[in-house]
């Protein structure tokens, strides 16, 4: 007969037992030698159609995964080289472009690149008319002409007109987006889906979008094998890349979105790269054995911005008040160390036109000398939208702190990021701190947003940043839309130094960082480098030892 | 002869009584079930649209231009009143379509049918993990009130009630991933067996066991292993307490006094007589706290990048994605009546006083 403490004990001795079992081998940490895996918040990604996404993470897949017509030329950000083009000229009107494409090259199908291809991907991105469809509608494209202004010359010649002369950097810089990746026709068109002619829709197919959501249909050094939302991007190698092979079999994209399960990973060498490590997780990888960190400056400015409707803000010399309550160089020190540098102008640098100019500094008297001349000795209250998230909570924090010195009183209005971008497009905010990437990499997309307003009202269709901040400025929406048709680069680069200047002086801006994308990548893995956007952190020279 | 034909009468009216009680209540089941399905769906509806999240800009990013969001708009149907759009979107889901998740662009319930086995898997070994250690605590606090054993569990259930768990993961991520490297990386399986392994139901563990992939199998238990011990943790935090206190109210019942006065082992009365009349209210207990483990493991599927319902639905709200909230607030809506009913059978099974009644 066993008594009650006999059983205990032997139910103890199993579970004791049982986890030694469980503990027995040492866990699996090592990556295949042929595999890069990474992890990386994916969780931005709606769609693979490079018609259609316009996302951080699908920047970079779909930039390993397609080929365009011309590629940012890293070793010069001013330039662009061929990708499947080999030659392009410029029609003395400044109207017609035309490119000569590479020869013998294929999808990773097999089916031949030709320049119906382009035609055709070109015509699809119109006609679907998606989120960065306006990258190549701002050339006067649309479904009525798209053919006209967008064809196939013979198999190897595509010509592309615009509708005025624009810099020819310009129109070349904005097929470097991921928009102008080249699709492969026959292979989409069997996947075509019909769709109901309505009053919003003119067309009775769906030009293969809901197939290439999650399909591929490119000619990129790797090919897209799947996305599992939320969960895994696998790519891999494409061997009938016209280019140089990548040396890797496979890359793996992990969702991991917290920062210090990435180290953990990255440190265990479970993952060769970690690719959101937040400021405290990079200082205590930093030196470690085996892990190097690598960083590149990224298109992406900080900012808050001042509502003009509100009376206070509206004022010259708040504005500028607000320019001197920032402690740019605690910020930079502590919340962005590693991952940002201060910045105070609206073009990041390695753009055209790039200003490298910092005005601005902490100083508390300069700032209340101001409130007073704007009647406002004792400040003001004032309320500030601030996305739930690390650094902007810290950096609204200190602002709050430092603007709190010259008696403006902010209230921090904590929420989720969707939710404060809801109500900075329909212009009910004080105060709204976010950050602006560039849609593509021409000056034109931050100079468009920050300094182009062209219907003030309520009613405005285009919600750029200055119109967000109800900022009325006739006179440089005119200077940014004469910067497009500016031929000699010199002269349009001065013409974006010059809108800098006048944003620094009086426009509703703060901008207080550019950031720097950091990444902990194990040494065993070589050749790995960021690019100056998203699009350009090109995989195919990466190898493992 | 009359005799029994009127005792076959009467049997076959009280016959007849019984099965018009059992079809009212069966009635009356579901009605409520009905009632529950609308009120979860027009809650979960009406919050959806009054979170001042613009819904299209989940489908189209902050860049798009004016006149795409305008289309957009339309075709989701966001320009109707609101009345319109519920009566739509339920007619809908009355047909079984529960629409589209933009944020993955399949339908929603292809991906419910995806998350949902990762949490089951994780939940259920928690609630094996929880059960099978938290009643013998139970029991062994109860039968040793007052003792140094007693104050333990009771330690130990505190401080599975009080430290939030996400914290808990993070630390024992730290202890068991990264110093001890017991566990393996979060995620559900290595990304080396990512390609040669095809599961079947989506329960991995099952799965693997069932294609006798045994390095799979061993891969997978190293990674469910810690959020499943933490999950075990919480709910044996709760399983231990309430095991005491129904252990305790057995044990001062006249029966147990007389099972001693008979002379009956104390192992034979603790686990044969009291955990037997303690384990019909336990049922309940258990049930509900696999219920919650169900629905509420967000934190730990986030800290352990675990994809399954919970994340699921946290993700989709913060993104606005409404019909991935709805259809994952009717499966969870509807496990959980699935297990209030599993209970109130099992509830019946055990405790013969129920079915008299």
């Amino acid at each position: 007969m066993h008594t009650f403490g006999t059983t205990m004990r032997r139910l103890t001795a199993g579970a004791a037992i049982a986890l030694i079992m469980a503990a027995a081998a040492p866990a699996y940490a090592a990556t295949p030698a042929d595999t890069l895996v990474q992890a990386w918040a994916i969780d931005d990604i709606i769609s693979m159609d490079p018609g259609e996404a316009f996302e951080i993470s699908t920047a970079e897949i779909t930039a390993n995964t397609y080929s365009l017509l011309v590629r940012l030329d890293l070793s010069d950000t001013s330039k662009v080289k061929g990708d499947l083009a080999e030659s392009w000229t410029v029609s003395d009107d400044g109207l017609t472009f035309t490119f000569k494409l590479k020869p013998g090259m294929t999808f990773a199908s097999g089916n031949p690149i030709t320049a119906e291809d382009v035609a055709w991907s070109i015509e699809r991105v119109i006609k679907m008319d998606k989120s960065p469809a306006f990258i190549l509608t701002q050339f006067g494209l649309s479904g009525d002409n798209v053919t006209e202004k967008a064809k196939a010359v013979d198999a190897t010649t595509f010509t592309l007109t615009v509708d005025k002369p624009y810099a020819p950097s310009f129109v070349l810089n904005c097929l470097t987006a991921t928009v102008g990746s080249i699709v492969d026709k026959k292979l989409v068109m069997e996947h075509v889906a019909p769709v109901e002619k309505t009053a919003e829709n003119k067309y009775d197919n769906d030009f293969g979008n809901a197939w290439l959501k999650t399909n591929f249909a490119g000619s990129g050094p790797f090919k897209l094998r799947e996305w599992r939302a939320n969960e895994v991007v696998v790519l891999e190698r494409n061997d009938t890349y016209f280019g140089e092979k990548p040396k890797l079999a496979r890359v793996i994209y992990r969702h991991l979105k917290e920062s210090s399960g990435q180290r953990l990973a990255l440190e265990n060498g479970d993952i060769d790269i970690a690719r959101n490590l937040e400021p405290n997780d990079l200082e205590s990888t930093a030196g470690k054995d085996g892990i190097v960190q690598t960083s590149a400056p990224k298109g992406t400015v900080f900012y808050f911005s001042l509502n003009q409707k509100n009376p206070n803000l509206a004022k010259p010399e708040v504005i500028e008040a607000f320019k001197y309550l920032v402690d740019y160089d605690a910020i930079g020190s502590t919340l962005i160390k590693g991952v940002g540098e201060v910045h105070q102008t609206f073009l990041p640098k390695g753009v055209l036109g790039e200003l490298d100019e910092k005005p601005f500094k902490f100083d508390v008297a300069k700032a209340k000398e101001l409130l007073a001349k704007a009647g406002l000795p004792d400040g003001f209250t004032v309320t500030m939208d601030v996305r739930s998230n690390q650094p902007t909570t810290g950096i609204a924090e200190s602002i709050q702190q430092t603007a709190a010195q010259a008696g403006i009183k902010i209230d921090i209005i904590p929420g989720d990021g969707k939710q404060t971008i809801t109500k900075f497009r329909a212009r009910t905010h004080d105060i709204y701190i976010g950050v602006w990437g560039q849609d593509y990499f021409d000056p034109n997309s931050n100079a468009e947003t920050f300094t182009i307003n062209y219907d003030n009202s309520d009613e405005g269709k285009n919600k750029t940043l200055a119109w967000r901040n109800a900022w009325d400025v006739p006179d440089l929406t005119e200077q940014t839309k004469a910067a497009l048709l500016e031929k000699d680069p010199t002269k349009r680069a001065d013409i974006y130094k010059g809108l800098q200047k006048a944003v620094l002086d009086r426009g509703p801006f703060v901008v207080i960082y550019q950031q720097t994308e950091v990444a902990g990548v194990r040494k065993d893995v070589q050749n790995f480098k960021l690019g100056p956007s998203f699009d350009t952190t090109f995989l195919g020279g990466v190898t493992k030892e | 002869m009359t005799l029994p034909e009127t005792s076959q009468m009467v049997a076959g009216r009280s016959k007849g009584a019984r099965a018009r009680g059992r079809a009212a209540v069966v009635a009356r089941f579901l009605v409520v079930i009905v009632t529950t399905y609308l009120g979860l769906l027009a809650v979960t509806f009406f919050i959806g649209r009054v979170i001042p999240i613009d819904p299209v800009l989940a489908v189209l990013g902050d860049r798009a231009p004016a006149h795409v969001v305008e289309r957009v708009r339309e075709e989701m149907g966001l320009n109707l009143p609101l009345y319109q759009q519920f009566f739509r979107y339920l007619g809908d889901a009355l047909q079984g379509n529960f629409g589209t998740s933009v944020l993955t662009t399949n339908p929603v319930m292809t991906d419910i049918r995806r998350v949902l086995p990762a949490t089951v898997e994780l939940a259920t070994l928690g609630t094996l993990i929880g059960s099978l250690i938290g009643v013998p605590l139970g029991v062994l606090a109860a039968v040793k009130r007052g003792s140094l054993i007693d104050q333990a569990v009771r330690i130990i259930g505190l401080i599975g009630y009080s430290v939030p768990i996400f914290w808990l993961a993070l630390l024992s991520l730290l202890l068991f991933y990264a110093q001890l490297r017991w566990v393996a990386f979060p995620g559900r399986i290595d990304v080396v067996y990512e390609y040669t392994f095809t599961p079947k139901t989506g329960l991995f563990l099952l799965d693997s066991l069932w294609q006798r992939q045994w390095d799979v199998f061993r891969d997978v238990f190293r990674h469910i292993i810690l959020p499943a011990s933490l999950l075990g943790y919480v709910s044996l935090a709760y399983i231990s307490r309430m095991t005491r206190n129904f252990m305790l109210n057995e044990l001062s019942q006249e029966y147990i006094v007389a099972a001693r006065a008979k002379g009956l082992s104390e192992t034979r009365i603790i686990w044969f007589h009291a955990l037997r009349n303690a384990a019909v209210p336990l049922v309940t207990v258990i049930a509900l706290s696999y219920a919650s483990l169900l629905e509420g493991s967000v934190l730990t599927e986030t800290v352990f990048a675990w994809p399954g319902i919970g994340l699921y639905i946290t993700n989709s709200l913060q993104n606005a994605d409404m019909n991935a909230v709805l259809g994952g607030t009717i499966v969870i809506g509807s496990i959980f009546i699935a297990i209030n009913i599993l209970s109130d059978i099992l509830y019946r099974t055990l405790d013969p006083r129920t079915r008299a009644r």
